[in-house]
């Protein structure tokens, strides 16, 4: 039993980055811009924190250093093809590649240190409870948060007004603008929101899964993250399933190494990212489902005439 | 509160479409200056020490070409594919599987000797490539599967391949359990073009001869032809009766091939033997050079000489200045962002904006359908 509750806790700790990073993009996606570069504000949240966390003694800082870090990187990638309107898929890349530059760069020195880790929630009385007392009550708070943060996101697109001017802005950026609305401030906010959503992803690596900076320790995910947006065909609650999925096959392939089945260890690791395009073939095969569920006006660039 | 608005041009500005890779390039150096000052550095003398003394002797104009091979390589090919429309960013992955597939000659088979070995390295190395990028190809054609993720996450699973093959079935037996495989025999080695001056080898001159084809390619003939209008207009392109299917193969393989070439002519030139890592993310920077080289296989030439330098520079500063060597990706990922930004220039007039209220006269235009 106990065992089952340890893997059942790891595979919420590895599902709980692609949940969020996800969740984020999903945003961005929904108000009809595709940014690539999740993987580079990832990692740059991932070193923003641990840095925050390491240099102040307090995780909570750190945390909130990662947000602030996905933010503000994700800002560049704004005012680049939302003011300027250049290609986004570029755009993205280039963010993904400057992020995982930088970060390496701003890391250097904290290669090995022992960093700063959130400490996991312990309500006396209700953690101590057998089984579910530790599932519910016993985690560390990114994983709430990531719950919180689904069904808020579910709320606001599917039950507000302006989650609904946000979807017809990514439907139609022209008829939406036709209509008064703001599409570039919709879209500005979008993005940094999906910025600050993969910063937070990336701090929960660097501050509670490996409580240390590794270069290049986001290792794909942010392009997971991406990935299951498109397998979730943009709705919120399959985000959390895909990100579930996906977390308990990063934790069976680690699983599966440390019990040393005859398998090269090196096709076990490439086992989440063969997962990816194997999900994603299964997803893009209905052309029109697809066609029907990817929001219209995404990629296109937007020039709002005066 | 000011704000940008963009203003577009009646047509594209050919003055801004010179000009826009030395804005960036002279941007990134402002960017760059500040980035050394923050580190403690005086600017001047870093940029001295990155972008002057690596290029300043001729031994190392050759070690330029040989880290420029490969990036001329992969960009030209990935122009093709950016021209058409198509996200081919595993670039990486197939010079990996190009550099695989090339080595099985002399890692299998070291007794084979003679003048047929390398052209049939070579040849291999190319299958290589082109068979790894059928593969987000077959994926797009066949059940429209988005190319970008695909072709990335193939760059993961190739790395952890090549990762594979050097530490069990191909690691040399006499090498003292370090992961690599044997020596190549001499007759596998890509030989250098003067050696009286510096290491750099054919793979140059292989980068130089593709930049010139697909040029030709690109601008004097039908195929070229069909790459830019199926890249521009779809519609278009399958009104005149072109296969956006056959384009996707045809891009992918062509730009696999590419950078399964280059990835054959790395191992066999520059290093000799298979590693777990045969590549400073080439595949990677190469999307940069096409970028930078305004998809045009000659400008492709010369951005692949520039970042070629920036990665000699990053290693300067290292060692000079105890810099991490990452200031070279910093360099690389600002450089691109820069001609991003000022590309905009050649479609758009830019005007600042201040607090000018909005005029009334001016009714609200219906938005042309695009």
């Amino acid at each position: 039993m106990d065992i089952t509750v340890n893997i059942l806790l790891t595979i919420a700790t590895a599902a709980t980055p692609l949940l969020i990073a996800a969740i984020g993009e999903l945003v961005v996606e929904r108000s009809g811009v595709l940014n690539l570069g999740v993987e580079g504000m990832m990692i740059m949240g991932a070193v923003g924190g641990f840095s925050a966390g390491y240099l102040t003694g307090s995780p909570w800082i750190g945390l909130l250093a990662a947000i602030a870090m996905g933010a503000v990187f994700s800002l560049l990638f704004a005012i680049m093809t939302l003011s300027l309107a250049t290609n986004q898929v570029a755009t993205g890349l280039s963010l993904t590649l400057l992020g995982l530059g930088l970060s390496g760069m701003m890391g250097t020195s904290f290669v090995g240190q022992p960093g700063a880790r959130l400490p996991n929630l312990d309500i006396p009385g209700l953690t101590a409870i057998p089984v579910i007392g530790r599932l519910l009550f016993g985690q560390d708070p990114i994983f709430y948060i990531s719950i919180a943060l689904t069904a808020g996101v579910m709320w606001f697109l599917f039950k507000t007004r302006t989650g609904l001017t946000l979807r017809s802005i990514g439907d139609s950026h022209t008829s939406a603008h036709a209509l008064g609305i703001q599409v570039i401030r919709y879209r500005y906010l979008s993005v940094i929101f999906g910025g600050a959503c993969a910063g937070l992803a990336g701090g929960h690596l660097s501050l509670v899964y490996t409580p240390q900076w590794v270069e290049n320790m986001t290792a794909g995910r942010g392009w997971i993250a991406l990935a299951l947006v498109v397998f979730a065909s943009w709705r919120p609650w399959r985000v959390l399933a895909g990100a579930y999925i996906f977390g308990a096959v990063w934790i069976g392939q680690l699983h599966a190494q440390a019990f040393g089945i005859p398998v090269p260890s090196q096709l076990l690791s490439s086992l989440p990212y063969l997962a990816t395009i194997v999900v994603l073939v299964l997803i893009s095969r209905n052309k029109r489902l697809t066609m029907m569920n990817t929001p219209a006006s995404l990629g296109q660039p937007f020039v709002p005439d005066r | 509160m000011m704000r940008l608005e963009l203003v577009k041009r009646p047509q594209r500005s050919m003055l801004f479409s010179a000009l826009s890779p030395f804005i960036a390039f002279a941007l990134t150096i402002v960017a760059g200056a500040i980035l050394f000052a923050l580190l403690g550095v005086n600017p001047l003398k870093a940029f001295q020490i990155y972008f002057i003394e690596p290029v300043s002797q001729v031994w190392q104009l050759h070690e330029l070409a040989i880290k420029a091979a490969p990036l001329i390589l992969i960009g030209v090919g990935l122009s093709v594919c950016y021209r058409a429309n198509i996200w081919n960013i595993g670039a990486e992955g197939q010079f990996i599987l190009g550099g695989i597939v090339g080595s099985s000659i002399p890692v299998l088979f070291p007794q084979f000797e003679g003048p047929l070995v390398l052209p049939l390295m070579l040849l291999f190395g190319m299958i290589g490539g082109a068979a790894y990028a059928a593969i987000p190809a077959l994926l797009k054609a066949r059940f429209n599967t988005n190319e970008i993720l695909t072709s990335l996450m193939l760059v993961y699973v190739a790395q952890l391949f090549l990762d594979w093959l050097v530490r069990g079935p191909w690691r040399d037996p006499k090498g003292f359990n370090f992961p690599q495989t044997i020596q190549f025999n001499d007759s596998a080695i890509l030989p250098e073009l003067m050696p009286a001056s510096g290491r750099a080898n054919w793979g140059f001159v292989f980068a130089l001869v593709a930049a010139v084809l697909v040029w030709i390619l690109m601008s004097r003939m039908l195929k070229g032809f069909e790459v830019r209008v199926l890249g521009s207009s779809p519609r278009a392109g399958r009104f005149a009766g072109f296969g956006i299917n056959r384009m996707v193969f045809f891009a992918f393989m062509l730009s696999g091939a590419l950078a399964g070439l280059a990835g054959i002519s790395e191992v066999s030139g520059a290093i000799g033997q298979l590693q777990p890592v045969i590549s400073p993310g080439y595949g990677f920077t190469a999307i940069i050079v096409a970028f930078l080289g305004r998809l045009n296989p000659l400008g492709i030439v010369a951005a692949g000489l520039v970042l070629a330098l920036t990665y000699l520079g990053g290693e300067a500063v290292q060692s000079a200045l105890g810099i991490s060597d990452k200031v070279a990706r910093v360099f690389q990922g600002m450089l691109l962002f820069f001609v991003l930004g000022c590309d905009t220039l050649i479609h758009y007039r830019i005007r600042l904006i201040g607090f000018a209220a909005p005029k009334l006269e001016s009714a609200p235009k219906l938005e042309e359908a695009r």
